[in-house]
């Protein structure tokens, strides 16, 4: 059978076996190797993707659950168009990570911008206590996880500063510097 | 955060009041706070953008998948592999230990470990490998590792360190008269104090990819610290010459130590395996085979006797000190040499005796981890000295004030500390930081009022350290590491190093140290791959030796670029170097460890400048203790830390930040536990590590008290912070509850065993045994 899922805005058609993970999927099937395989049973959340939004581990969910979603992965958050060859642009959360150096290894990034992204699309406000709910399904081994609420935080703000700073983010820049 | 900087070189005696803090230039990101940008992490936009190739992330088409056959027992005679008759075997290559071109052995300081059992030979620990298989693809692969069954005679097995007769490596450390100190001081306090495994747990798991070359060789790809390592592995187990043999690191998630030797065994097997199949063969492990067969931190027993005078004074210290190595000897001399001269922890004790063996145990071996010995016996020092402190009615703060090293002070190995000591500095930043004594009295004000309908309990907790910068002893000099720049045909200025990225910041640091000396932007140099046919071997990527060490040689090499083009040129490098590489073609320097002046070690008698200098760390934990249940919340750590020289203050930070959570889960909730020699929690569900919810607030103070014959005067940082924050954390939980956890992690049923007053759970870091032990396993 074939299932039908969109991943990164991007529509595809895959015959896998429905109980393949899609964890797998992404990674050998569609070449997204951004999504990383830590522990194969949902615990670091290295896998972390959104499926219609939602968080989840794509190492333990089958194939056959996403029939019909839509899938965004790390490849996903560069900000416009991706060129061949061309390295791709930061999105802002992206960017709040490099900035504060909440990437170290970068084995657990990928899955912890995921989880920041939905974080950061709920509109919950940036505590400390929030972001630290919000990242609690990714395990980081390198950071402590001081710089990554950092990061969050500073995307969040940024986003709140924008939106605050005229209905559209991309007008004329705001009154005041 | 704040920097403070001791500028220049340290001064002859430390002074008692800190210097005034030195502005750092604003330009920082995030929040407004006052920091200096500092350039941005080299590789970051790639790993950021999912870009990053780790070694599970290249593609080799056509390459087939290995597996590793283990053994089921702790200690047994191999007597066979037995391939099972009914299953098609054509589509599978089988590896024994008959198959192995070279030497059979796992190349490092002794040759004890196999690279595979051979028939006939012993199998000293559970999961240790016997047979390697490879396929086309997983599903194969899968069904024929159930169908490999090592035939096997068991033995009895060890698992007790302390009734091990089998000795990896022992020291005995004399300064002064200690039995004399013992005899004449005012109270004597005995102490012992248990630690058991922890594992590194980087989140990329072990992986490596070999590739037959044309040349009959092999080229290994994958996850490593050390590349020149699996190198000599390579060549000797499958006896290639020096071009044969390439090494090449993939994006490194993690290493913390757990890449330090493991990587050469992961490389010998997929390496067989290809040069057997002719294809590439992939070996990538998951979590429960790495977490089952891969080094820890080794398990500890260490017993302390105090001699201390009524006035705070201590006068002698005698400790003993009992490493579990595991099944074969590894790193574990260097480990133990290490723990050693780190046992009495940072105070000028006039009478010190230092006794220390470590033993091999049926167990899985123990190896390389963060801080390499000194966590272990800094926690039982750091610990020992809360304990005198409380039976001598003194602060905690002012015991450490009283015995702290000072310039001039003498270590156990006899040697003279001259410069960039800060102890005392570190300790009076944290103590002032975190508002110590009045946190202390306050916590003492809780604990003293407190009725039956308090639920929960704070305390908070002080520990300081001391951590030997660079390797032990004369291991620099006798690895005689080599680094080169090079001016490119092409005007490129490019750094050649082994020294790995592992999240640590090699690839950002290195360039901004050359382009600092040579007047460029940062992105005008480049650094080369870690890659055995390109870059020369500057030693491993351990011991916080990176920045310090190599970091010094890449600033004298550069120093020597600059000046050769800059006498050819007679204008400054940054404006002439494109024309001169355009003039005279390439330039490249390579540059050779030069021993630092005045250091000097006597291996035979263990005496003299153990490390070139030292590093210092104090933390101050706050936790909160639930009483109903003993589950310890670790609210917050000040860690304050001497690194000798801030190079990159964002990627420094991390640095700290990330090895203070890793000692707050050594202290409070890693360990493995054992039954009949194998790791039973061997997998992430069952091994934890804290999440950002288990996280304390960490507020790091970074310190510089330089190190004078490094260039750029930097220590090192990635191992000092995993010194203090176990014994930080075990000293705020006495300050809640009362009670002294000796052994680690103080998981809520040893904190409530000892607030019972009952005997506490087995202990950490020994296996237990079922009655059947002999019979477990494999003899199919």
């Amino acid at each position: 059978m074939t299932y039908r899922l969109t991943v990164n805005g991007i529509a595809t058609e895959t015959s896998a076996p429905g109980m393949r993970r899609l964890l797998d999927v992404l990674r050998e099937d569609l070449g997204l190797t951004g999504t990383k395989e830590g522990c194969g049973e949902g615990e670091c959340g290295a896998c972390t993707v959104l499926v219609d939004g939602d968080v989840v581990d794509s190492c333990l969910v089958p194939l056959c659950q996403v029939d019909g979603r839509t899938i965004e992965t790390v490849e996903g958050l560069t900000a416009g168009a991706r060129p061949d060859g061309a390295a791709p642009a930061l999105g802002p959360l992206q960017r709040a990570f490099l900035e504060t150096g909440g990437a170290q290894c970068g084995i657990c990034t990928p899955g912890m911008l995921i989880a920041g992204e939905a974080f950061l699309a709920s509109g919950r406000a940036p505590t400390d206590a929030a972001i630290r709910e919000a990242i609690a399904g990714n395990l980081c081994r390198c950071t402590g996880y001081t710089k990554i609420i950092e990061a969050i935080a500073l995307a969040a703000t940024r986003r709140t500063d924008e939106s605050a700073s005229g209905a559209a983010p991309t007008s004329e820049p705001g009154p005041a510097a | 955060m704040t920097i403070e900087t001791r500028p220049g070189r340290a001064p002859a005696a430390p002074p008692t009041v800190a210097p005034a803090p030195v502005i750092v230039p604003p330009g920082g990101p995030a929040r407004g706070r006052a920091r200096p940008a500092g350039p941005l992490r080299r590789e970051g936009p790639a790993k950021l953008t999912g870009t990053a190739l780790y070694a599970d992330d290249l593609i080799f088409p056509g390459a087939w998948y290995g597996a590793t056959i283990r053994s089921t027992e702790p200690h047994a005679r191999l007597l066979g592999i037995d391939l099972d008759p009914a299953f098609d075997w054509s589509k599978v290559t089988v590896v024994t230990a008959a198959d192995i071109p070279g030497d059979n052995v796992v190349s490092l300081i002794h040759d004890d470990q196999p690279v595979l059992v051979p028939v006939g030979g012993e199998i000293r620990h559970h999961a240790e490998p016997v047979a390697l298989l490879a396929a086309a693809d997983r599903a194969t692969l899968r069904e024929a590792r159930g169908r490999v069954r090592p035939r096997t005679e068991p033995l009895p097995p060890v698992f007790d360190p302390l009734a091990s007769t089998v000795v990896f490596a022992h020291y005995d450390l004399a300064k002064g008269d200690a039995a004399a100190g013992l005899e004449a001081a005012d109270v004597v306090i005995e102490g012992t104090y248990r630690v058991g495994h922890q594992e590194q747990l980087y989140i990329e798991n072990n992986a490596m990819i070999a590739v037959p070359r044309k040349d009959g060789g092999v080229t290994v790809h994958g996850s490593l610290q050390c590349p020149y390592y699996v190198h000599n592995a390579l060549r000797r187990g499958l006896r290639l010459n020096a071009e044969q043999a390439q090494v090449v690191q993939s994006e490194t998630g993690g290493g913390f130590g757990g890449k330090e030797e493991y990587p050469s065994m992961v490389g010998l097997h997929a390496a067989l395996l290809a040069l057997r199949t002719g294809k590439p063969v992939r070996m990538i492990y998951d979590r429960h085979e790495d977490l089952a067969a891969t080094t820890k931190r080794h398990p500890a027993i260490v017993t302390h006797r105090t001699g201390v005078m009524r006035d705070g004074r201590i006068v002698a210290q005698d400790i003993e000190l009992i490493m579990d190595g595991g099944a074969y000897t590894t790193l574990t001399p260097v480990v133990l040499s290490r723990a050693t001269i780190h046992a009495g922890g940072p105070y000028d004790v006039p009478n010190v005796r230092i006794r220390s063996r470590a033993v091999a145990t049926n167990t899985p071996p123990n190896g390389a981890f963060r801080g390499f010995g000194a966590p272990q016996s800094e926690f039982a020092a750091e610990t020992q000295l809360n304990r005198v402190a409380e039976a001598l009615g003194l602060s905690p703060l002012e015991l450490r004030r009283r015995n702290v090293y000072r310039v001039g002070g003498i270590t156990p190995t006899m040697q003279v500390l001259r410069g960039g000591v800060a102890g005392e500095e570190v300790l009076e930043r944290a103590a002032e930081a975190s508002e110590f004594e009045r946190t202390r009295a306050r916590t003492a004000e809780a604990r003293a009022s407190r009725t039956d309908r308090d639920r929960t309990a704070r305390g908070v907790g002080l520990a300081l350290a001391w951590h030997g910068a660079g390797f032990t002893g004369s291991g620099e000099a006798r690895m005689g590491s080599v680094v080169s720049v090079e001016l490119t045909a092409e005007g490129v200025v490019r750094i050649l190093t082994a020294s790995t990225e592992m999240g640590q910041g090699t690839k950002t640091i290195f360039p901004q140290l050359a382009a600092a000396e040579l007047g460029l932007d940062v992105d005008d140099v480049e650094i080369a791959p870690q890659d055995t046919a390109i870059v020369p071997d500057s030693g491993p990527t351990v011991a916080s030796r990176t920045a310090m060490v190599v970091g010094g040689m890449v600033i004298h090499a550069t120093r020597r670029l600059r000046d050769a083009v800059e006498a050819r040129t007679g204008r400054p490098f940054a404006d002439s170097y494109r024309d001169d590489a355009r003039s005279h073609g390439p330039t490249r320097v390579d540059q050779a460890f030069e021993p630092y002046p005045g250091v000097g070690f006597d291996d035979a008698t263990y005496t003299g400048d153990a490390y070139p200098a030292f590093g210092w760390a104090a933390a101050v934990a706050e936790v909160e203790v639930d009483l109903d249940t003993c589950a310890v919340t670790v609210l917050s750590v000040v860690a304050v830390d001497d690194v000798g020289r801030v190079i990159h203050p964002v990627l420094c930070e991390g640095q700290v930040e990330g090895g203070t959570l890793q000692a707050v889960g050594y202290a409070t909730i890693e360990e493995i536990k054992l039954r009949d020699g194998r790791y039973l929690n061997d997998r992430l569900q069952t091994y934890l590590i804290p999440t950002a919810l288990d996280a304390p607030r960490i507020e790091t103070i970074l310190v510089e008290a330089p190190f004078k014959d490094a260039p750029h005067g930097a220590k090192g940082v990635g191992e000092l912070p995993m010194d203090v924050g176990a014994p930080a954390v075990i000293a705020a939980i006495h300050d809640a509850t009362g009670a002294w956890i000796p052994d680690l992690p103080a998981t809520p049923e040893r904190i409530m065993a000892a607030l019972a007053g009952i005997a506490p759970p087995e202990p950490p870091g020994i296996s237990t045994v079922t009655s059947s032990a002999s019979s477990v396993g494999g003899n199919g």
